[in-house]
């Protein structure tokens, strides 16, 4: 009887599915979004919800097949993107200047503690109703509000970063000669690549934020033509699917941002084994 | 007997602290000259004036007969700070990129010299590592390529072996002293180990605490048999150097 209880025992444990920490990431991840997916689909057929309220995932799923093969969302993701990229490489660009500023002036260092404290706490969104009287109901606002909401945390992390270069490369750095702009561009920046991706991560949510926001302000006037006025036009025809749709979209392309951003840290900080302890 | 380096009545004091004080010293062209003292006693500080990172406050401190200057590759620096390679630059490209700014060494010379330099060092097959996979030994060596690489009038070194493990940093000395033969470079290196001064040293600068002046300067050129009666008669004179004049100072004697 030994040895059936063996067998008895083999087979019970092969049959047994393999334990969830087992699978592979991806596997696990698809799980758990059909899984909402799944909840979702049911709460629609059971709760009899209407359909101008919340959207079925199939639903959903037809408005961007649809609005994707017509090009409307293409064209307003487009935009959007165009917006967010010129943006942030502007208020990219200006915290780069004013770091480097600070790093070598008392003067340029005052400057950039002042301006940061009086502007930092101010949501970018907030200066739309401005830009839209300085530049007007079109895509030179929605850049302008971006960059003003990407410039601080880019700065501010520029600024630690190159205070935090060792004393010894900034030595190094000196022994060969290296003055003003090549010692920013050939060891400052280098130096302070984690701060850097940290900054710019920070700004583009901020930046990500913003552009939605201020396309949404916009739709009302409907000029703009980017995610946020997809959304909000979708709105004022009550078609919720689109609505979903839209999102579906944003939420898609801020995971994509991630993924670069961590092949950006792949192929520099974590290459040259710069990264922070998390 | 060429003087190459001459530091005359030298004060150094800065935020109201004496780090130097009336220093005189003389480094030969060609000679290892080894600064010695207790920890925190001004002996960096001094090497630092040398390569020109630190103001002094009096006195003259002249290289081949001009006044030190702004930091430059003529003085090129190795620290004891395993971090003071580029970390987002490959070794090859640590000593390239300094030939390239501080040399304006055309890009096909500074190749090959930085290979000519990295095989001295005996770390040619890590060229194309990154500094933060190499040993600290590993490191070190670079580190010295890079400097050698600049062709400097003098090679200023502050305590280069000072972090490493006792047989990592014998190996590099028995190396140091090869890299000399073979390329003559004037070296001025600071350390805190008796051993290591009298073994690499043919003049041994003995500095007292702060303010920080040379007590004596020791000829130990004949000596470099680590077993030898000879290199233990100079262990105890700077020893008792080191240790006497200081009732209650803090101590570093190897």
């Amino acid at each position: 009887m030994t040895s059936a209880g063996a067998a008895a025992v083999r087979t019970d444990s092969a049959e047994r599915a393999p334990r969830w920490s087992a699978l592979p990431t991806w596997i696990r991840y698809t799980i758990v979004v059909a899984a909402l997916l799944a909840l979702w689909q049911a709460y629609i057929s059971l709760a009899h919800v209407s359909p101008l309220l919340v959207a079925s995932p199939f639903a959903v799923a037809a408005a961007l097949w649809k609005d994707v093969l017509n090009g409307q969302l293409p064209t307003a993701t487009w935009n959007t993107l165009r917006s967010l990229l010129i943006g942030v490489a502007i208020g990219a660009a200006i915290g780069f200047i004013l770091a480097s500023f600070a790093v070598f002036s008392v003067v340029g260092r005052d400057v950039l503690a002042v301006l940061t404290s009086i502007l930092n706490p101010l949501p970018a969104i907030a200066i739309l109703p401005l830009a839209m009287i300085w530049f007007g109901l079109n895509a030179r606002s929605i850049v302008f509000v971006v960059a003003l909401a990407t410039i601080w945390p880019v700065a501010i992390n520029i600024d630690i970063g190159f205070r935090t270069v060792s004393a010894t490369l900034q030595m190094v750095a000196r022994n060969l000669g290296l003055r003003g702009a090549r010692f920013v561009w050939g060891v400052l920046l280098p130096a302070a690549m984690p701060y850097t991706i940290t900054g710019l991560k920070t700004a583009w949510a901020f930046g990500w934020r913003t552009v939605v926001a201020a396309e949404l302000v916009f739709g009302a006037a409907g000029s703009s033509g980017g995610l946020g006025w997809y959304i909000s036009n979708a709105r004022y025809y009550l078609n919720t699917a689109d609505i979903f749709a839209g999102l579906v979209v944003i939420s898609l392309l801020g995971i994509a941002l991630d993924a670069l951003f961590g092949l950006l840290e792949r192929a520099t900080i974590v290459k040259w084994g710069m990264t922070r302890a998390k | 007997m060429d003087p190459l380096v001459v530091g005359t009545d030298v004060h150094i004091s800065y935020g109201g602290f004496n780090a130097v004080r009336n220093a005189n010293f003389t480094v030969r062209r060609g000679e290892k000259f080894i600064l010695i003292g207790p920890s925190g006693c001004g002996k960096t500080t001094l090497l630092k004036a040398i390569g020109g990172f630190q103001k002094v406050t009096s006195g003259r401190i002249t290289i081949a007969g001009a006044s030190v200057g702004e930091p430059g590759p003529d003085r090129a620096i190795v620290f004891q700070d395993f971090e003071q390679l580029f970390p987002w630059r490959t070794v090859r490209d640590n000593v390239v990129y300094a030939l390239r700014v501080a040399r304006k060494t055309p890009k096909a010379e500074a190749l090959e010299r930085a290979r000519a330099m990295l095989s001295l060092v005996g770390i040619e097959p890590a060229a194309d590592k990154y500094p933060h996979q190499l040993s600290g030994g590993m490191k070190q060596r670079a580190a010295i390529a890079r400097a050698l690489a600049l062709e400097p009038a003098i090679l200023l070194m502050d305590e280069p072996f000072g972090a490493l493990d006792a047989i990592t940093r014998s190996q590099l000395q028995l190396e140091l002293n090869d890299i000399w033969r073979k390329t003559g470079v004037t070296i001025v290196m600071v350390t805190h180990s008796i051993q290591e001064a009298i073994y690499l040293g043919h003049n041994v600068a003995v500095m007292t605490s702060v303010p920080a002046s040379i007590l004596e300067t020791v000829d130990t050129s004949d000596v470099d048999d680590v077993g030898s009666p000879a290199f233990g008669e100079f262990s105890r004179h700077l020893r008792s150097l080191l240790v006497a004049p200081q009732p209650s100072g803090e101590l570093v004697a190897t």
